[in-house]
């Protein structure tokens, strides 16, 4: 019965394809589409934008798996499990806008690592608990909010520039909602992030 | 108006006095916070393993698949170099992937002096 359940729970996390783009995808990238065009035309800072773009694919694709090692850990419980679920998606929907927005550009998206590769890299293994499970994805989304910010003025378009900014306060929104899950204190000082 | 010499003096003392020394304890936190999204110390993720990183050449941490601007730079990493890399990676090595910029000359020196001590230099 439990491995039904995470079978499904698996399905579940996998079922958004990724060929598919979100609404959210689509809604994003629809800012981009005439800058991406413009974009394509300018050698040297197109391809400078999606090196950046990949970069962050990366980091997205690392964040999904993540989530996808702590939904099938069997540590989270609900409503964690679901709030885990609900950012995954967040993560999926950031990749797809991302991988529309490099093709746009002419690029190529740079491929998924395994999830066994992401679980060794952030030593997966260590974690005993949900508490462990929800520092690691709190780690995560405070850097991943802070390597958003930090990209920002190397874009050659400002549209760009703009999505990243929009990234980095999703990732903020989830690292805000598991600090609480965690019941530790808020910043005391403002312009936490990106410092 | 002239300014009274007291008030000169200080200056002209902060002015000649030493920047402050780098502090790989806040170095610490400011990785954590600003690097951990893509990299680690021991591990390769979005970004290449830093343990080890003050000293060597770029584009050398094992196993990590690089930019074939990075593979090919000649840069070594030390103070200097690593700071030109965090004020603006691209200016440094053209070509590379990591775009990430640190603003502030005293985080950049403390992220730095963090990187040189857990790479045992």
């Amino acid at each position: 019965m439990t491995q039904m359940i995470d079978l499904r729970r698996r399905g579940l996390l996998r079922g958004s394809g990724i060929t598919v783009l979100s609404a959210s995808a689509v809604a994003l990238l629809a800012g981009c589409e005439k800058m991406a065009s413009a974009q394509a035309s300018n050698g040297a800072s197109a391809a400078n934008d999606i090196g950046i773009l990949n970069t962050a694919l990366a980091l997205e694709n690392e964040a999904i798996s993540a989530y996808q090692l702590g939904a099938q850990s069997g540590l989270l419980q609900k409503p964690v499990l679901e709030v885990a679920v609900l950012f995954q998606t967040h993560h999926k929907e950031h990749r797809d806008a991302l991988i529309a927005t490099i093709r746009k550009l002419g690029g190529t998206p740079v491929p998924a690592k395994s999830d066994a590769e992401v679980a060794q890299a952030l030593n997966a293994a260590a974690l005993k608990n949900q508490t462990d499970v929800l520092r690691l994805a709190q780690r995560l989304e405070k850097g991943a909010a802070n390597a958003y910010i930090g990209v920002i003025p190397s874009f050659g378009d400002r549209g760009l520039a703009q999505v990243s900014a929009r990234l980095a306060a999703d990732e903020a929104m989830h690292w805000t909602v598991l600090t609480q899950a965690l019941k530790d204190p808020l910043p005391a000082k403002a312009l936490s992030f990106g410092a | 108006m002239r300014l009274p010499a007291l008030l000169l003096a200080v200056l002209a003392l902060a002015a000649a006095a030493p920047a402050a020394a780098a502090d790989a304890a806040r170095g610490q936190e400011l990785y954590e916070s600003r690097c951990g999204g893509c990299h680690s110390l021991d591990a390769n993720r979005v970004g290449p393993a830093h343990r080890g990183v003050y000293g060597r050449k770029a584009g050398t941490a094992p196993n990590f698949s690089y930019s074939t601007a990075v593979k090919n730079a000649t840069v070594v990493w030390q103070e200097k170099t690593l700071d030109a890399w965090l004020i603006n990676p691209q200016a440094l090595i053209p070509g590379q992937r990591m775009n990430f910029r640190v603003a502030l000359p005293e985080d950049r020196a403390d992220i730095i002096a963090y990187l040189r001590q857990q790479s045992g230099k």
